[in-house]
């Protein structure tokens, strides 16, 4: 569904990703997993046409996407601060991505929508609301145009138990219905439940991009976050 | 934990199931309405949309309700000060040239940093991303020049009702729609919001007053050849100094300007000086901006 083909980016001296060539297929829920600094964050930016790369391909559904920006429908996108104009209303907000996106969707989905009960603060201005609620948002935006693809960066960070609960339900039906879901965290008890794979990647390279049950058993592990120690481990000591 | 509800029931929360609805039978008008317009507007259609948000988003700026207030307190004062409707005019002519680039490069600077939330946020949405920044510049360049068409153009009709009164008027929206554009251009280019604001008034400052010094330089330097011509090509190059000598060749003063004035009279106050001056005014408006495009396409946000 997405393939990047020695995808690379440096800001400055600094090289966020390294020729990174990777296939990622519908159906699959990707745990992106890596020291703060790894070139996550960037990736993720890259798929979305946020930051440029400097060279390599990348392709959705087999047709080249870097420049384009039509192919952005099939993306939803749940960033990790999720920043937006401080003088809008929540409903507002809503409308103008509503209205921005009206010829490109198919179906809208807000059962997010409902169980965050949006209605309740759709009247108030972004810049008063809790970091948890604008995070609710965000997750209802990435959620609402029922997208092929879905990049989550660090969603339950900020979520309240309860809320965190139901973006993760929502998460799980969503890769039952065979989307792509990409997810980076840090907290990887919740990798653990949500995704089937995972994607190790440290100094913007890939380590490693296989199945969490793979994964445990080559380790020996029977918990995601004991078997990525036990990589970090190795990666340290080599 | 188990979440209360399982997603994607149909029993709860009715009312906003109604709004939904609500909403996609207006999406429905509007794409039947759509289809009928034919294909120019459709194109046209994404900008138009965003550009509501952002003239929306500027016209709440108090700021921007500041500056009108001032522009007209201005003006009626300078005119009730001076009785003279001419002698109101010059002295507005040159406050005008001096406050709309100002507050146009700065208001617009300020703006576009303050927006970069609001940019990142369309640039994730399958839009172009030259549709992301056009629709920033006419937000900026439609709201300051409404102030300026309230704030100069209201006291000028009242007071100076004449071709004159009216090419200070345009030259002072033809000069926000500039300093807008090269204010895009200095923010695109420089990622901090300091420095932004810093280069913003640093070029404010180039065209109001170091090019005029530098060209003063350059004619005492070299007074013994003919510069007239050459000056002609000076003004051009400073879209504030084409304004000011635009307007005072519609004030008949061009006199006190000496051989030179006599030159740009000749020119410049003609019908097709006019169209010269008004085309170099409008490249002043869209080359910065489709440099700022440029380089807007390829930025990391």
């Amino acid at each position: 569904m997405i393939e990047s083909t020695a995808l690379s980016k440096s800001f400055g001296k600094l090289i966020a990703l390294d020729h990174v060539s990777v296939c990622m297929n519908a159906g699959q829920a990707i745990s992106l997993v890596g020291p703060n600094g790894s070139g996550k964050t960037t990736f993720l930016k890259c798929l979305l046409g946020l930051v440029i790369p400097d060279s390599g391909e990348l392709t959705l559904n087999g047709r080249p996407v870097l420049q384009g920006w039509d192919y952005r429908r099939y993306i939803g996108y749940m960033p990790q601060i999720g920043r937006y104009p401080d003088n809008m209303r929540v409903g507002q907000l809503f409308d103008m991505v509503r209205e921005i996106r009206r010829d490109t969707f198919n179906r809208l989905d807000d059962d997010l929508m409902r169980a965050y009960e949006v209605d309740k603060f759709a009247h108030k201005t972004m810049r008063t609301l809790s970091g948890g609620t604008r995070q609710k948002v965000s997750a209802c935006l990435a959620f609402l145009f029922d997208p092929q693809v879905l990049i989550l960066d660090e969603p339950t960070a900020g979520l309240d138990p309860l809320a965190s609960e139901i973006l993760k339900e929502k998460v799980l039906a969503e890769k039952e219905k065979g989307k792509l879901v990409l997810v980076t965290s840090h907290i990887l008890s919740d990798l653990d439940e949500l995704t089937t794979d995972v994607m190790y990647i440290i100094d913007g390279k890939i380590k490693l991009f296989q199945p969490i049950e793979q994964l445990k058993i080559q380790t020996g592990e029977s918990k995601l976050n004991r078997a990525i120690a036990q990589i970090m481990k190795q990666t340290t000591v080599a | 934990m188990k979440p209360p509800e399982s997603l994607g029931s149909q029993t709860t929360l009715a009312p906003l199931a109604d709004y939904n609805s609500t909403v996609l039978k207006q999406t429905d008008l509007i794409k039947s309405s759509d289809r009928s317009a034919g294909r120019a507007v459709r194109n046209a259609s994404p900008l138009l949309r965003i550009v509501k948000y952002v003239l929306y988003d500027i016209l709440q700026n108090r700021m921007i309700i500041g500056y009108t207030l001032f522009l007209l307190a201005m003006s009626f004062g300078l005119f009730n000060l001076s009785g003279d409707p001419t002698k109101g005019l010059a002295s507005l002519l040159n406050i005008v040239l001096i406050v709309t680039p100002l507050v146009s490069i700065v208001f617009a600077t300020i703006h576009f940093y303050n927006a970069s939330e609001f940019i990142e946020l369309l640039a994730a949405q399958p839009i172009r991303r030259s549709v992301i920044i056009w629709s920033e510049f006419l937000g900026l360049a439609v709201a300051l020049m409404l102030a300026v068409l309230v704030g100069i153009g209201l006291p000028v009709a009242l007071f100076a009702a004449n071709g004159t009164g009216l090419s200070l008027v345009v030259v002072a929206a033809g000069l926000s729609v500039v300093f807008v554009s090269i204010a895009l251009l200095a923010s695109v280019i420089t990622r901090d919001k300091a420095k932004g604001i810093g280069v913003a008034l640093l070029l404010w400052f180039y065209f109001s007053l170091l090019y005029d010094a530098l060209v003063l330089f350059l004619m005492f330097a070299l007074a013994d050849y003919p510069l007239e011509k050459a000056m002609l090509a000076f003004v051009s190059l400073n879209p504030i100094d084409l304004a000011r000598v635009v307007v005072l060749l519609q004030m008949d003063i061009s006199a006190l300007m000496g051989y030179t004035g006599a030159l740009f009279r000749e020119f410049l106050g003609t019908n097709l000086g006019i169209v010269f001056a008004v085309a170099v005014l409008l490249l002043w408006a869209v080359l910065p901006m489709l440099w700022a495009v440029r380089v807007f396409r390829k930025k990391d946000l």
